[in-house]
């Protein structure tokens, strides 16, 4: 019987619990795989993302640390130089700050600095983003400090069998993997193939269709491609036919599947919760129009958050791009009437 | 009374007073048995090694000025701080160093041309640590090192690679660091997750007075070596220009890191005889009775004392002079003929897997040079 012969497990999982699987996984199949954060333990971390797990493997493997960021990372990168593959997790989003020297001055460069010698293959998983009502330096969307940062790849999942299977990619990568986890889908469910080799699986770095249309291109990724979707399947009530791009993986960015889709439909838009200043966006605007500016029908359009500091949670439905702010992305990137004079008329 | 980090009243273990008198003060006594292991020949052998680094250090502050390097981090007036731990490592140990560990790296094994080659901007660093005694990279953000080294000593407790009850087999780690980069928050954090953790693992402070203009007392109220009580372990104050009790007290802290009591802390009272580096100027900040006082406490001038006075053959200390001219002869002319590397190499080991952005720019950059060649043609 061949692995492609063998009984496929499927089950419906949460995407906190698809991640679960999938460290649950890791863990089981390499000895050097070994989780670091602050409640991930006994807890099974705020989130319940890495539940059972020290119970199931021990705490040599799934370490409680002191409450220190930098101290989780800098020890994550001594583990590295051991052998181990260490995955660290940041609590929150917000909490990533004190442990930033220590990601882009060091988990970033050391292969580089070692003349390829030393491997840093750690996995840093950060729940971000916002829309769950949660107090200040819980909603927020790192991303761009990282995207920006030579030496390290981001990826950010945005449904449960992704989350599961590029967990087990990001761990098994040799290079250091920021994992970007859309908490406010922590508990969107979906069926899971669990026994899916690696090597039978699409790349970490590739994008993926999840929506095919003709007339505008829309990517979006973590916890806006289920926003996303919902905004191509109520433009259709208007007849325009999206097509909705999850990036996955924000650095590198996967230009061939992205130029494919501009070339046929000339247009694009751009969502995330950041900022656009200095954003993925810009740089995705940016790359697109060098590569296929005589193929675009119009400049590409960023659906963004606003560049203020997160705002107070009550407040953030007015911050966040939510359908109907990507619906009027989708509009000016089509050339339609100003979608600000229709604001105005009562959208 | 208020403490003050340079506060002498602390007890300090001293060996090897100023004038070369072998003569253990109270502190030292735990430390003696340890000190007793060591031959005639591992005398002659820190001596050896003091004198060639500190000719060694003045030959490649020369290339500096020379224009051959970018820049030269003196390591004057540290060698028996430096050399007296560095003998206490074993063969299994693993080295974090900061960057003025010249002779460490030295002792481990690594080729000195190696930092002269990362000083002239070919690299940065460079060096594989396993081939080179374990010697980790010299890290320029003060204390990131003593956090690398907290979670390799954590691996070695994972590895089952310590407390084993075999001193010739059990690991443990010795990070160097100094009184500035004591005040950067990642020293605090590795002290904590070493304590935490109890992880086979020396600390070793030198306070060499000065973080650039800087002095010792701006970065502490307190005295180092009292901060590992505060976190929970093991600490001891040194003189550090006290090359026993360098190597002693090193020993003692890394032989009971082996056998699984934990870590320690070593606060290695010495100075920065040269300036924080080739573009530093010390004059502007420094007193030069101060310099005076420390440079009578040279640890090299009472090595040799302790040497002469046991009756050591002036034919030695002449090989040793002879030999630290041409180990220095030999670095200055091997740097000369350093090259640099092909300019591809920037683009290599960014990632360890193929990277799309990298292969597009690469591609561009080939292509754009070509293009020259082509207009040349």
């Amino acid at each position: 019987m061949t692995m492609l012969d063998a009984p496929v497990d499927t089950q419906t999982l949460t995407l906190a619990n698809a991640i679960n699987a999938g460290l649950r996984r890791a863990l089981h199949d390499d000895d050097k795989v070994v989780l670091l954060g602050e409640d991930i333990g006994t807890l099974g971390g705020v989130y319940r993302v890495t539940d059972g797990l020290q119970r199931e493997f021990g705490a040599r493997r799934v370490v409680d640390t002191p409450l220190a960021e930098a101290g989780i990372l800098g020890t994550a990168v001594g583990l590295a130089y051991r052998g181990y593959r260490p995955v660290c997790e940041i609590q929150f989003d917000g909490f990533i700050y004190p442990a930033f020297d220590q990601i882009v001055a060091q988990v970033a460069k050391l292969h580089y600095r070692t003349q390829g010698a030393v491997r840093m293959p750690i996995t840093i998983r950060v729940p971000f983003g916002g829309g769950i009502g949660a107090a200040e330096h819980h909603s927020e969307s790192p991303e761009a400090y990282f995207t920006h940062t030579s030496g390290l790849r981001v990826v950010a999942v945005s449904n449960p069998q992704d989350a599961y299977t590029m967990i087990r990619q990001a761990i098994a990568s040799d290079d250091p993997v920021l994992y970007f986890e859309p908490k406010r889908r922590y508990h969107q469910k979906a069926p899971v193939e669990l026994d899916g080799s690696l090597s039978l699986t699409e790349p970490m770095g590739s994008a993926r269709v999840v929506v095919p249309g003709d007339d505008v291109t829309l990517l979006a990724y973590g916890p806006l491609v289920q926003t996303a979707t919902d905004a191509a399947r109520a433009a259709t009530a208007d007849g325009i036919s999206v097509e909705v791009i999850d990036l996955r993986s924000l650095a590198p960015v996967d230009y061939a599947t992205i130029e494919a889709s501009v070339r046929r439909t000339g247009r694009l838009v751009i969502a995330h919760e950041a900022g656009s200043q200095g954003g993925v966006g810009g740089e995705i605007a940016a790359s697109v129009t060098e590569r296929c500016f005589s193929y675009l029908e119009h400049a590409p359009v960023r659906v963004t958050g606003f560049d203020v500091p997160y705002p107070p949670s009550r407040l953030e439905v007015h911050h966040l791009p939510g359908l109907d702010r990507i619906l009027d992305g989708v509009d000016r990137a089509l050339g339609r009437s100003n979608s600000l004079s229709e604001l105005e008329a009562g959208w | 009374m208020a403490a003050n980090s340079n506060d002498f009243s602390v007890p300090t273990v001293q060996l090897l007073a100023p004038d070369g008198t072998f003569a253990p003060n109270e502190a030292a006594e735990e430390f003696v048995p340890y000190f007793e292991r060591l031959t005639d020949a591992d005398h002659e052998r820190f001596y050896r090694e003091m004198v060639v680094i500190r000719r060694f250090d003045r030959e490649a502050a020369n290339l500096q000025r020379q224009g051959q390097l970018a820049l030269w981090v003196p390591s004057h007036g540290q060698e028996a701080a430096q050399v007296g731990s560095a003998f206490a490592t074993r063969p299994q140990d693993h080295i974090f160093p900061s960057y003025r560990e010249h002779v460490v790296g030295k002792m481990r094994g690594l080729d000195v041309v190696d930092v002269l080659r990362m000083l002239k901007g070919l690299t940065l660093g460079g060096w594989v640590p396993e081939e080179n005694g374990n010697f980790h990279l010299y890290t320029l953000v003060l204390a990131s090192q003593t956090l690398h080294a907290t979670g390799y000593a954590m691996g070695m407790q994972f590895d089952g690679a310590t407390a084993t009850g075999d001193p010739e087999r059990d690991e443990a780690v010795i990070v160097y660091f100094g009184d500035g980069a004591s005040s950067q928050g990642d020293a605090s954090e590795a002290l904590v997750f070493a304590a935490s953790y109890q992880t086979p693992q020396v600390f070793f402070l030198q306070n060499n007075g000065w973080a650039i203009s800087v002095p010792a007392s701006r970065q502490s109220r307190t005295p180092f070596a009292l901060r590992g009580h505060g976190f929970g372990m093991r600490s001891n104050r040194i003189d550090g220009n006290d090359v026993f009790a360098s190597y002693a007290v090193t020993a003692k802290h890394l032989d009971d890191a082996r056998a699984g009591r934990g870590p320690a802390l070593i606060e290695a009272m010495t100075y920065r005889v040269g300036a924080h580096t080739t573009a530093d100027d010390p004059t502007k900040y420094r007193l030069d009775a101060d310099l005076a006082d420390w440079v009578a406490k040279d640890p090299i001038v009472r090595l040799k004392a302790y040497l002469e006075n046991r009756g050591v053959a002036q034919s030695f200390l002449d090989d040793v002079e002879q030999e630290a001219a041409d180990f220095a002869s030999d670095a200055r002319k091997r740097a000369l003929e350093v090259v640099a590397p092909d300019q591809d190499v920037i683009f290599d080991n960014v990632y360890a897997e193929a990277n799309a952005t990298l292969v597009e720019e690469r591609a561009w950059f080939e292509a754009y040079e070509a293009s020259f060649e082509e207009a040349q043609s």
